[in-house]
């Protein structure tokens, strides 16, 4: 792996247990060291760590692209720790309730400096058991922190029964059938489950599988939804690079996540991809196993994605 | 193209041990001073060195000098000032705040941001604040009178601390990292997130400079003695930008000084001739003299310490080196 400081971004509404989860992972025997990039100081009970508080600054870069925004905070802090490199092991981003994760995730791409320094590890966000299914109703950054994350911890499970837990998981999985999801009472869970999850890294999507709820509650979200389209086969780069590159361009604002695994005619890699709004990220990783299906596999997550259209679009690039 | 037939300097220099990743080179009179990230400032003098605690147990961000005394912000929300005897005071606190923006005036004022906050302090010690709109990042004096320059997201502010009223806004869509003055007080530049150049001309008619193309972001600018030319830092070769007429460099091409296969990281001009101080971060440091292009080697490519600060003394005698892994020098030039 490189040497690149992982940089772990935790988001999640008001009140769902962001201070709790990272007092959790500051104060478990865990041998690192970490910066904390914090909104308010004095909830964290640690000062034998790095803390920085920070205003979210969320900047427009200059290129005429509307959702091409970073967090200019963070890189100007990124460029002082990052001359404190050996201080520490990891940086964790506290944002506040009511952040987009996209700014963030963006800066990891746009800044030249931050991407050459540190690799965004995961975007875990914690959510509130009881309360999660209203702020999905009126809250938009509450679902714009679920369709993002990598990572989901369902915390205070206490509070609520197995059916309403049944409930709010299906909410969920409407949104973000791909995130990986814990159930918590306190945030209580490995840490290995938060941290090193290597989210944003090429060379670990080697999957991407939706965890359904095998349950029989299905629920539509009428405004996020996850498109996923599987091809039994290879699709043609001169179709499918164009195809996904526009694709990118023009639905960029709606697309928040996307990923795929994709085969192209004699090549013995796959194409593995990934992408952040209009920002994409892609690279041929790692051999097809002799004897595996050379399938193509897309996802997008977004709001009022035109399900049909991307279905067909990837299609047509069938090999 | 450089080659390594260039004539060399690297025998006239004397190393320094900094230790820690030097954020700044300064002089104070004969003695050189090298900020360190750790916190230590590190004085060096006739081959002798000696380290001063400014932060203890903290980072050292930024480090400003004028010649007299060395002025440091720390992530421990400190101002400290060192002097050449090596003694160091807090000169301004916040608490909970990075100050990661200094400056200094020639007559004797020092200003600092906090966040938003900016604190002016003149030499009376009197001191102004200034909430800017967003998070301050550079700060610049004007070369005569008391006046700040402020760089910030959408723009730059221009403050007169002492005077009522509202300050100046010029404005310019996009995040704006250092500022700094033309000697003769007509242009303000600022340097840019899209790895480009933004200036201001003030006189006569307020007209904005766009200087593009470069393929990082230029951290580091000085201007030649005479204020006719700007050398920058964030491309393979210092972007020297002509601003001899009264329009600055608008529709003129730049010089392009020390092409190698490495970005420039520093650039210092010397300051009484046309000679630039041109730093990599491969390690390797050129002295260049602008009107034959020609080259002098001060330090060869070294790996893992890419230059992150250079300075010259006063008189041009001296030039002053610290690097990312600690490594530091002093080139005295042959008499």
């Amino acid at each position: 792996m490189s040497d690149k400081i992982p940089v772990t971004v935790l988001t999640g509404y008001l009140g769902a247990g962001k201070t709790t989860l990272l007092n959790r992972i500051l104060t478990e025997e865990h041998g690192k060291r970490y910066a904390v990039i914090v909104n308010e100081f004095g909830e964290i009970g640690i000062d034998n760590e790095l803390v920085v508080g920070a205003d979210e600054e969320v900047f427009e870069m200059n290129n005429g692209c509307i959702c091409c925004t970073v967090r200019g905070d963070l890189i100007r802090i990124l460029d002082g720790l990052m001359k404190r490199k050996g201080k520490f092991d990891a940086v964790i981003v506290e944002t506040t309730g009511l952040a987009d994760p996209a700014p963030v995730a963006q800066t990891f791409f746009m800044d030249q400096d931050v991407s050459d320094a540190a690799r965004l590890d995961a975007v875990v966000t914690v959510a509130d058991a009881k309360w999660l299914s209203d702020r999905l109703k009126d809250a938009p950054e509450a679902k714009n922190q679920i369709a993002f994350a990598d990572v989901i911890i369902l915390n205070k499970i206490d509070l609520v029964s197995e059916k309403e837990l049944e409930e709010v998981e299906a909410r969920i999985r409407a949104i973000n059938p791909y995130a990986k999801l814990h159930r918590t009472q306190n945030c209580a869970l490995p840490i290995s489950d938060v941290l090193d999850r290597n989210a944003f890294d090429l060379d670990r999507i080697i999957e991407i599988e939706p965890n359904f709820l095998e349950d029989a509650h299905h629920h539509h979200d009428e405004e996020m939804q996850s498109v996923s389209v599987k091809v039994d086969g290879e699709v043609d780069p001169e179709k499918f690079m164009p195809w996904i590159s526009n694709l990118t361009q023009v639905e960029g604002p709606n697309i928040l996540r996307c990923k795929g695994i994709v085969a192209f005619p004699n090549e013995p890699k796959r194409f593995v991809f990934q992408g952040v709004h209009m920002i994409l990220d892609g690279d041929v990783q790692g051999d097809w196993k002799p004897g595996e299906k050379r399938d193509s596999k897309v996802v997008f997550i977004g709001r009022n994605l035109n399900e049909n259209a991307i279905r067909e679009g990837f299609l047509s690039t069938v090999a | 193209m450089s080659t390594g037939t260039a004539p060399s300097l690297t025998e006239n220099i004397a190393p320094v041990a900094a230790g820690g990743h030097v954020i700044a080179a300064n002089w104070l009179k004969h003695t050189a001073a090298f900020s360190t990230s750790d916190g230590t400032v590190i004085l060096a003098r006739d081959g002798d060195s000696h380290r001063v605690e400014a932060h203890p147990d903290a980072g050292l961000l930024v480090a400003a000098g004028d010649g007299e005394r060395l002025v440091t912000g720390g992530d421990d929300g400190r101002v400290a000032v060192t002097g050449q005897d090596g003694s160091t005071k807090t000169l301004a606190e916040t608490k909970g705040a990075w100050i990661d923006s200094l400056a200094l005036s020639p007559g004797g004022a020092f200003a600092y941001a906090a966040g938003k906050r900016v604190f002016s302090r003149d030499h009376r010690g009197s001191e102004k604040t200034l909430e800017v709109t967003s998070t301050a990042r550079g700060l610049a004096f004007a070369p005569k009178g008391y006046r700040l320059a402020i760089s910030h997201y959408n723009g730059a502010t221009l403050w007169f601390p002492n005077v009522e009223g509202k300050p100046e806004n010029l404005e310019w869509k996009g995040s704006h990292l250092d500022i700094v003055w033309s000697p003769d007080a007509r242009f303000v530049i600022t340097s840019m997130q899209e790895n480009a150049l933004h200036g201001w001309r003030l006189q006569p008619d307020k007209g904005h400079m766009r200087m593009s193309g470069y393929p990082s972001k230029t951290r580091s600018m000085s201007w030649s003695h005479d204020g006719k030319w700007l050398a920058t830092s964030g491309a393979e070769a210092a972007i020297v930008w002509p601003f001899e007429s009264k329009e600055g460099p608008m529709g003129k091409a730049p010089r392009e000084c020390g092409v190698r296969p490495a970005k420039v990281s520093r650039v210092a001009f010397h300051p009484n001739t046309y000679v630039l101080a041109v730093a990599y971060e491969d390690g390797c440091i050129l002295l260049i003299r602008l009107v034959d292009a020609s080259e002098i080697l001060v330090r060869p490519a070294t790996p893992d310490s890419g230059v992150t600060a250079l300075a010259w003394d006063g008189r041009g005698q001296r030039l002053a080196f610290g690097c990312e892994d600690g490594q530091a020098g002093v080139l005295t030039l042959p008499t």
